[in-house]
């Protein structure tokens, strides 16, 4: 049975470590302790011996690459073993899709969280009257008396108020209503987080602190779309019979097939920011914000460029129903390269979304706005559409935003081309 | 000198032992490759034949204490293996509960009175247990396992100074594996002979090389038994050599991989082997070595599956009464 | 009640103990033939010969170690240095195995010890024999540290820490030896760790105080009240434990605290206790807390220059009347 050689520890301290030089080539026999290879880690160049013996079958970190502690260098096995599977199943595993999850579990707290917790302090001071300098003590006493600090001139270093200089001073009439404090009803309601709020409340602030967000919003004649899907829906009715459910088309379902079309045709909009490279994938996986009892998750739509309206929509039913069921798979969660999320049906005209890290791009749908508009020279009864595209900047720069929103107009206006596409 | 040819049973159950020790140490290491065990790892393969031999003169009721190299002499004097890989993992279940980790095993019990972290800080510690046993009459002794790196750091002279001087139960064992971390012996010490240290103190010495198991148990038992007859210390440098580097963090640059492959071939574990093979024991040895595999494999499993210590057990394992703040 | 004196009330400690329990020894530096080189163990070599009475040689370290080793076994030793300045060579024993062994161990061992000796400043020896100790020690868990003033607590304090399981360091002074006091004499008197003491009530400041310092705070309160302040002074016998209540009841009776001690002023005991006020009484102070400590500096041999160093009376009351906002 072919074995995976990780990268091994060689340092109480040590994260990853380099690959200085392989001592056996593939298909060399391995015995056990036999060097493998050298290992710069963050203390000295270590030697890498085997644990097992067997024949080094493939060296899948070459001499010079740096790997994480954990994470496969080479795989050992009975000389001419099919090693295929393995290899598909090392090269599926990519670190993104650990990190993607909306629900990965938070870190547990350690040992030091735990009894380092600091003591409740002391109970909230409040600031000082007025500007005077006082000392705790006589703040206490003012806030005791209802003592206007304000009007006592102090005795102390800096003109420090201290307590000779209020003893003896009458109290205030009247007392001045005391501030409702920890009563009960004044006290908020403690809800505890579940895994699935701290990782919205983790993986967004992340987003919102790391990654420089733009916002570009056009308003788009929506007529089109919404005539086209009125149509559609119709001849779906029409056509429906006892043994095939009634499939209904939404404009949400129109959006993410007219979207990944601009994607496809910008894919510097589908990309990815790392400190290396910035990655332009080459397939459109369209991540569908989908609110939940608990907050929000977001399946994602494959080769969303590929498939038609239809199929998109069905798979939308599907996945959305299964969020709500809290059923979904984590990889049916990662490794989106795009996200949309719309608020239309709650009457929202626009909004700027939170990018989803990775990804390096959301856009964010409001609802389609009956409003009087311009027809050649005449004012008439129409339909028009907020698009707002998030853009981190690190990958998009404002033209190609322009350039999707541009492509994506020209579908959602001539709403055919998101069919004929 | 004549002796009586030891037993074979003794040879195999001390061979067991060796075997015992060599197979958790490799274990260990993968472990610790593999990120499942943090801090410092000091492997004693190489050793095997001193913590076992000694462990054998030895009665149970007898004191051991020694440094951070000290999974070899726990097993020795019968801590088991879960408990010891278990404490390597940090787990509640260890020897330590998971508070001490590879550098201070205790268990009390078996009269493992622990692995010490500061060079030669352990040395009046054990002149103090044999203080104790002497205080209070007992014929109990103590050993005290050391590397040659402490012989020159202040408590070693401390330590048997006192031990000579109000003549002490103690049989002292320097091992010396001729590296105090990457520096040899010749840049450590202006003699060769560690032995001769004694000479100072007016203490008894012996010094051998490490190469039989049944050698080290004959020759230490002489030592013992002028502790435990006569109140009287003794200083046995033993030479040995340990195959795998100080620590899991030691790239091993400052000697010669052909200096290491010379002295594997003196490993006193395959001769011991070789000899009961010869003796027609294949079928024992066999049955012995899968035993051992058998019990490492458990003991690993039961240290992965072990709990980890909750934060309750760190103020009352500070103090024995209430925690003083 | 007896009268006697500090030295006397440490030693009374010692052989009542020892008689009470034969696992308890005293072992260290000239206490047998000698009599102890502040004649504190006199007589006692003749009581209980020379099994339980040991010199040593000058071997801070090993004897020490020699002790934590017994202790973990189960004898009870009580470990004189001729002053707490030598404890110095044996840190490592204590740091690393005193305090450490019950917690490596996984609970397993417990260290049943007492260390002993003079602390402090004593008249004219220099910057090597003048260092107040407590303070690195108090530092560590696992570890408790004792600073009595009066013969009573020396004697009734001596004796729980003897009975203690854990590692107890007990600071006494070369300058206290000769005090003198009522000391009761009844064999289980014992004074619990960790209880401070009211040595003087007074309404205006709190002047925290242990060891030799509590005397010399008396006497400033002494001159404050002849100024119409009314000093209250608190003897805190005990470090750690620290009774940090009885300190906080009595700055929010006074609004006000001074804090006199043996040693440097940059951290240690001095400025935990000031931590501990400002975390617990904030509200009830009316000033900064503040310290009188030895300046920082090592300590000189000139004697004019070692009282400019060392604490006085006079720096306590200059210290009063800045947080009486008097000076």
């Amino acid at each position: 049975m072919a074995k995976v050689l990780e990268m091994p520890k060689l340092s109480p301290t040590m994260e990853e470590g380099q690959i200085s030089l392989w001592h056996m080539k593939e298909g060399d026999p391995v015995g056990v302790d036999d060097l493998l290879a050298e290992v710069e880690t963050d203390k000295a160049t270590m030697e890498y011996r085997s644990f097992d013996r067997g024949t080094l079958l493939r060296i899948l970190a070459p001499g010079g690459s740096v790997v994480r502690l954990g994470q496969p260098v080479a795989v050992l096995g009975a000389p001419g073993e099919d090693i295929a599977a393995l290899l598909a199943s090392l090269l599926g595993s990519s670190p993104v899709a650990a990190d993607a999850l909306p629900l990965a579990a938070a870190h547990p707290p350690s040992v030091a969280d735990v009894v380092a917790a600091p003591p409740a302090g002391p109970a909230g001071d409040e600031p000082p009257t007025g500007r005077a300098k006082a000392s705790p003590y006589v703040r206490k006493l003012a806030r005791e008396r209802g003592l206007d600090l304000g009007l006592v001139s102090g005795s102390g270093p800096g003109g420090r108020i201290v307590a000779r200089d209020v003893e003896g001073l009458p109290e205030a009439v009247p007392a001045p209503a005391p501030r409702p404090e920890s009563g009960v009803l004044a006290a908020p309601i403690a809800r505890p987080l579940s895994m699935m709020r701290k990782a919205i409340a983790r993986r967004l602030t992340e987003s919102k602190q790391t990654v420089p967000h733009f916002y570009l919003t056009i308003d788009v004649d929506a007529d089109p779309i919404w005539s086209l899907r009125e149509q559609i829906n119709a001849d779906l009715a029409a056509a429906a019979h006892a043994d095939a459910p009634v499939i209904k088309v939404s404009l949400n379902d129109l959006l993410v097939k007219a979207s990944a079309i601009a994607l496809a045709r910008v894919p510097e909009c589908n990309a990815e920011f790392t400190p290396e490279a910035i990655l332009i994938h080459r397939r459109v996986d369209i991540s569908v914000a989908v609110a939940v009892s608990e907050g929000l998750l977001t399946p994602v739509v494959r080769d969303a460029d590929r498939k038609s309206v239809m199929a998109i929509a069905a798979e939308i039913r599907e996945l959305s129903s299964r969020a709500k069921a809290r059923k979904l798979a984590p990889s049916e969660m990662a490794n989106g390269t795009f996200s949309i999320s719309n608020l239309g049906m709650y009457g929202i005209d626009e909004f700027a979304a939170v990018i989803n890290p990775p990804e390096g791009a959301i856009l964010a749908v409001g609802q389609v706005r009956r409003e009087p508009v311009l027809r050649g020279d005449a004012i008439v009864p129409g339909r028009r559409l907020k698009l707002t595209l998030s853009c981190d900047h690190r990958v998009v720069d404002g033209a190609v935003g322009a350039e999707f929103l541009r492509a994506l107009r020209a579908l959602v206006e001539h709403p055919t081309r998101i069919l004929l596409a | 000198m004549t002796t009586r040819p030891p037993s074979d049973e003794l040879h195999l159950e001390l061979y067991r032992k060796m075997q015992l020790v060599r197979r958790f140490e490799e274990e260990a290491a993968r472990a610790y490759a593999q990120g499942k065990i943090g801090g410092f790892l000091h492997l004693y393969i190489g050793q095997e034949a001193i913590a076992v031999g000694v462990s054998a003169a030895l009665r149970a009721d007898d004191y051991a204490i020694t440094t951070y190299r000290d999974h070899g002499l726990a097993l020795a004097r019968g801590t088991s293996l879960r408990a010891a890989m278990a404490e390597l993992h940090g787990k509640v279940t260890g020897c330590s509960k998971g508070l001490g980790g590879s550098m201070h095993f205790f268990d009390v019990e078996h009269g493992m009175l622990g692995g010490y972290g500061i060079v030669g800080g352990h040395i009046p510690i054990a002149a103090g247990t044999a203080f104790a046993s002497k205080y209070r009459g007992e014929d109990r002794v103590t050993v005290c396992f050391m590397g040659e790196g402490a012989v020159s750091i202040g408590d070693f002279h401390e330590g048997l100074s006192l031990a000579a001087l109000w003549k002490l139960p103690i049989v002292f064992i320097c091992e010396n594996n001729e590296y105090s971390m990457g520096t040899p012996l010749s840049r450590e010490l202006s003699v060769e002979d560690v032995s001769t240290k004694a000479l100072a103190y007016g203490m008894a010495r012996d010094r051998f090389h490490c190469e039989h198991v049944l050698e080290v148990r004959e020759r230490v038992a002489e030592a013992i038994e002028r502790a435990r007859l006569h109140s009287e210390p003794t200083l046995v440098e033993i030479r040995t050599y340990r195959f795998r580097g100080h620590s899991m963090s030691d790239p091993g640059k400052y000697r010669t991989a052909e200096e290491v492959e010379e002295r594997k071939q003196r490993d006193p574990l395959p001769r011991s082997r070789g000899e009961l093979e010869a003796r027609g024991f294949g079928a024992a040895l066999a049955a012995l070595d899968e035993a051992v595999e058998a019990e490492v494999a458990d003991a690993v499993r039961f240290a992965e599956e072990s709990p980890e210590p909750g934060p309750e057990l760190l103020e009352a394992t500070t103090y024995s009464g209430p925690f003083a703040r | 009640m007896s009268q006697l004196r500090f030295r006397e009330a440490v030693r009374a400690a010692m052989i009542e103990e020892m008689e009470r329990d034969e696992r308890v020894y005293l072992i260290g530096e000239e206490v047998g033939h000698y009599q102890g080189a502040y004649k504190v163990s006199e007589g006692m070599l003749e009581r209980f010969g020379e099994r339980r009475v040991i010199d040593t040689p000058i071997t801070e370290s090993g004897f020490t170690g020699i002790s934590i080793g017994a202790a973990i076994v189960g004898l009870r030793p009580i470990v004189e240095y001729m002053t707490w300045n030598f404890s110095a060579v044996a840190f490592d024993q204590i740091l690393n195995n005193a305090a450490k062994l019950r917690q490596m161990s996984g609970g397993q061992l417990r260290v049943p010890i007492v260390f002993r000796a003079p602390n402090g400043s004593a008249r004219q020896v220099g910057s090597q024999h003048s260092h107040a100790m407590e303070h690195f020690y108090a530092h560590i868990p696992g570890l408790k540290v004792l600073a009595p003033a009066t013969p009573a607590d020396a004697k009734g304090l001596l004796k729980a820490a003897i009975r203690d399981d854990d590692p107890v360091l007990f600071m006494e002074s070369e300058t206290l030896y000769g005090v003198k006091g009522e000391v009761p004499d009844d064999p289980d008197f014992l004074v619990p760790m960790g209880q401070a003491a009211i040595a003087r009530e007074g309404r205006d400041v709190t002047i925290v105080a242990w060891s030799r310092m509590v005397h010399v705070a008396l006497e400033a309160a002494a001159v404050l009240a002849r100024e119409g302040v009314e000093a209250e002074v608190i003897d805190l016998r005990s470090l750690r434990p620290l009774d940090e209540t009885t300190i906080v009841a009595s700055v929010r009776k006074t609004h006000r605290a001074v804090i006199a001690y043996e040693g440097w002023p940059y951290g240690g005991v001095g400025a935990e206790i000031v931590d501990r006020i400002q975390r617990l009484a904030f509200d009830d102070l009316d000033a900064p807390v503040l310290r009188t400590s030895f300046l920082d500096v090592p300590m000189p041999y000139n004697a004019r220059l070692e009282q400019l160093v060392v604490p006085q009376a006079s720096r306590i009351v200059e210290q009063v009347r800045k947080v009486l906002y008097r000076a």
